[in-house]
């Protein structure tokens, strides 16, 4: 074990600083080169309550009621959590479940809204000069328009602005790499919104105190990285930095390494070291939360793989539904015949879901269809111990050595060597020329890890229960004793009563006798 | 007199002091490692083992009178932890794990008899007589010790739903 860990320091050391990830075929283009089209909206929406990391959001309307575009479907609870807004004018038709942008083809409790065809905005208030408001202010208005991570994680974007200005941070890191293949939605975004998107970020600057915004581009974008630095010209806080395309460039560790030099530690958040990490999708959406009052009711998807007739970004409704998109996109060549795969995000680590009946939600970055050539699902054949993964992992682990252990069930081997700080992004899989899902063991092991947690901490709950039971019942026990013993008393005592009332009342009439002798 | 009450004392002060120091050292202690059983088990006294609650099992586990496997609602987990102390070899195969199942009631078939919730071990199952009884879904710990009281079978056993939340990516089939 400390030979291997050495062995992984050395290698981890050696790697970080030059050649981990992997460089995939990016398949970017066409797609991102196609000017956006923007889809009418369908005729129903499905809203999943949780469409963000945290608790998911509690309905405010009920089945039947109209509501306005933009009007607040249900609130946010807890401290993570995010609102929802109708995307569209129209009626709440139901309250009901829809299946999950998720491998596991399970639902989520969703409202489903019937869009009348109006499209009218209800009634938003706007803000002329946001940089007069306080930062909380900001963050309020971000929170209330329910405005999300929008790379894919979801993580609610104003509890992060918060936890930043709470954290003091100095840096703010704007993720514009977009590291997955096939996705090129916030290319285009930085392409089209340049302007908007470096107001964003200027109001996020402000909203965390951060003195500075870094702005990382893969260099595999030279059109959006000549536009961002155009409209970032004039503001010195806000700089571009094309950085080397290479998968995972946009996972937040490597970013933040890549464009500051400082290596966020192991079991640290970036906050740590002074720094938070935003999407450049997410400052667009922040700029028209704080700006126009406006909540998030849409985003720009990439619809692409080798299965899509016309590959491009679609602007879409949240709620709008897998299918209607890629029919609205120009639909499968020959009908879907060849689809080896359906995936909600990026190849890498978006989600397969079962079918196209799926919703777009806030996170939905691309709706791929990949051929069975794309997916590349060979059997897996033994370990050759080649060592390919190891290279590969951007956070230093052994893959080869956390599935081994994973196989036999040893999870807590497998934490030992670092599966916790695994990203699952899918490097090792990729690279790996016995084709072993490697991934895919982590991602159990971390679900199996979780359940044991809970299955532990309900141990403890019904240890507790039982506890309590055996109180209540002892406190029965007793209580009954106790009133047993008082009647028990009483009736002694009521006895003793009547036998001296008796006594009293047979000596009572002797003694008028006598009395009455004594006449 | 005097001599008569001070041999009484003396005599009386040095058997506590032997009894005082026999219960030091020849005190029956409970066994550590069963205790430390106890605490791994899930302590709702079910009786689904066959012993007399979690602390008969644990005896019995720990003298070899019955497999580590013994403890149903604990499942597999619960078994491979107490064979890992123990230093067991344990025979999964027989634990059949189909999931975490916990009691249900049909509500029409209810005559609120109270019979079942007088045996749950964790007070799982609130109602009144002649009410309508139900389970509370958190609290029930899949013993199954209610079903058989049921005189009008409106108790059974059902697998608990998988959620998003719960769900566990299932492990790739070996290479
Ligand atoms: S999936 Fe995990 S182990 Fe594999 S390369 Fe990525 S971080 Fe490393
Ligand atoms: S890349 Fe695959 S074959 Fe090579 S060491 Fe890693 S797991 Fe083994
Ligand atoms: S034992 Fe059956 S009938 Fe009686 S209260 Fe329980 S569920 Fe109802």
């Amino acid at each position: 074990m400390g030979f291997m860990n050495r062995f992984k320091h050395f290698l981890g050391d050696q790697l970080l600083g030059n050649n981990w990830g992997v460089h995939p075929d990016d398949h970017k283009r066409p797609a991102a080169d196609a000017p956006v089209r923007v889809m009418p909206v369908p005729a129903r929406l499905y809203l999943p309550l949780q469409q963000h990391l945290g608790g998911a959001a509690r309905p405010t309307v009920l089945v039947g009621q109209k509501v306005s575009k933009g009007e607040l479907l249900a609130e946010a609870t807890g401290m993570v959590s995010a609102p929802l807004h109708a995307p569209t004018s129209g009626t709440v038709v139901a309250v009901t479940e829809v299946t999950a942008p998720h491998p596991s083809g399970l639902s989520l409790p969703a409202i489903i809204l019937e869009a009348d065809g109006a499209d009218e905005w209800c009634e938003l208030t706007a803000c002329a000069d946001p940089f007069a408001l306080t930062p909380a202010d900001i963050g309020r208005r971000v929170a209330a328009a329910g405005v999300v991570g929008l790379g894919g994680a979801a993580f609610p974007s104003a509890v992060k602005l918060g936890g930043a200005l709470r954290a003091e941070v100095t840096t703010l890191v704007i993720n514009g790499g977009e590291c997955e293949p096939y996705l090129s939605c916030d290319d285009r975004l930085m392409r089209d919104a340049a302007a908007g998107i470096v107001d964003g970020i200027r109001l996020m600057l402000h909203a965390t105190g951060a003195r500075v915004a870094l702005v990382g581009i893969e260099d595999n974008k030279p059109e959006a990285i000549a536009a961002m630095q155009a409209a970032a010209a004039e503001f010195a806080a806000v700089q571009v930095r094309p950085v080397p395309a290479r998968y995972p460039m946009g996972s937040e560790k490597q970013l933040i390494q890549v464009l500051t030099g400082i290596e966020v530690p192991a079991d640290g958040r970036p906050a740590d070291i002074g720094v938070i990490v935003h999407n450049v999708a997410t400052a667009l959406a922040v700029r028209a939360a704080v700006r126009e009052g406006k909540p998030l009711i849409s985003r720009l998807v990439t619809v692409n793989g080798n299965c899509v007739a016309a590959p491009g970004n679609v602007e879409v409704r949240i709620g709008t539904l897998a299918e209607e998109v890629i029919a609205f996109a120009g639909g499968l060549k020959g009908d879907g015949l060849g689809l080896a795969r359906r995936i909600m995000g990026g190849p890498m680590m978006g989600m397969q879901i079962p079918h196209w009946r799926v919703p777009v939600v806030k996170g939905s970055s691309g709706i791929l269809a990949l051929d069975a050539a794309e997916v590349a699902a060979a059997e897996p054949d033994p370990c050759i111990r080649c060592g390919s993964c190891v290279k590969a992992c951007p956070m230093g682990l052994l893959p080869l050595e956390m599935s081994a252990r994973i196989r036999n069930e040893a999870y807590g081997e497998a934490i030992d060597y670092g599966l916790k700080d695994c990203i699952a992004c899918g490097c090792c899989a990729y690279v790996c020329p016995s084709k072993i899902p490697l991934v895919q063991y982590f991602v159990h092991a971390k679900g199996e890890l979780a359940a044991q947690d809970r299955a532990k901490l309900r141990g403890e709950a019904t240890k507790k229960l039982a506890l309590q039971r055996q109180e209540r019942l002892d406190r029965e026990a007793r209580e009954k004793a106790e009133a047993a013993a008082k009647r028990k008393a009483e009736r002694e005592a009521a006895a003793a009563a009547k036998a001296a009332a008796e006594a009293a009342a047979s000596a009572a009439p002797a003694a008028a006798a006598t009395v009455g002798e004594g006449v | 007199m005097i001599a008569a009450v001070l041999s009484l004392t003396l005599l009386g002060a040095a058997l506590g002091i032997i009894l005082g120091i026999a219960n030091k050292f020849l005190q029956v202690e409970g066994n550590p490692v069963v205790d430390e059983l106890i605490a791994m088990m899930p302590g709702s006294n079910c009786g689904q083992c066959g012993f007399p609650g979690c602390s008969g099992a644990a005896t019995a586990i720990v003298d070899g009178s019955a497999p580590p496997t013994c403890c149903p609602p604990g499942g597999k987990a619960l078994a491979v932890a107490i064979a890992a102390k123990l230093g067991l070899a344990v025979d999964l195969s027989a634990i059949a794990d189909d999931g975490p199942k916990i009691a249900v009631i049909a509500e029409e078939l209810c005559i609120g008899c109270c019979r079942c919730s007088k045996v749950c071990p964790t007070d799982a199952i609130l109602g009144a007589a002649k009410q309508i009884h139900n389970v509370f879904r958190e609290a029930c710990t899949g013993c199954s010790s209610c079903i058989e009281k049921c005189p009008t079978e409106a108790l059974v056993m059902r697998p608990v739903p998988v959620t998003l939340q719960h769900w566990v990516m299932p492990k790739p089939l070996a290479a």
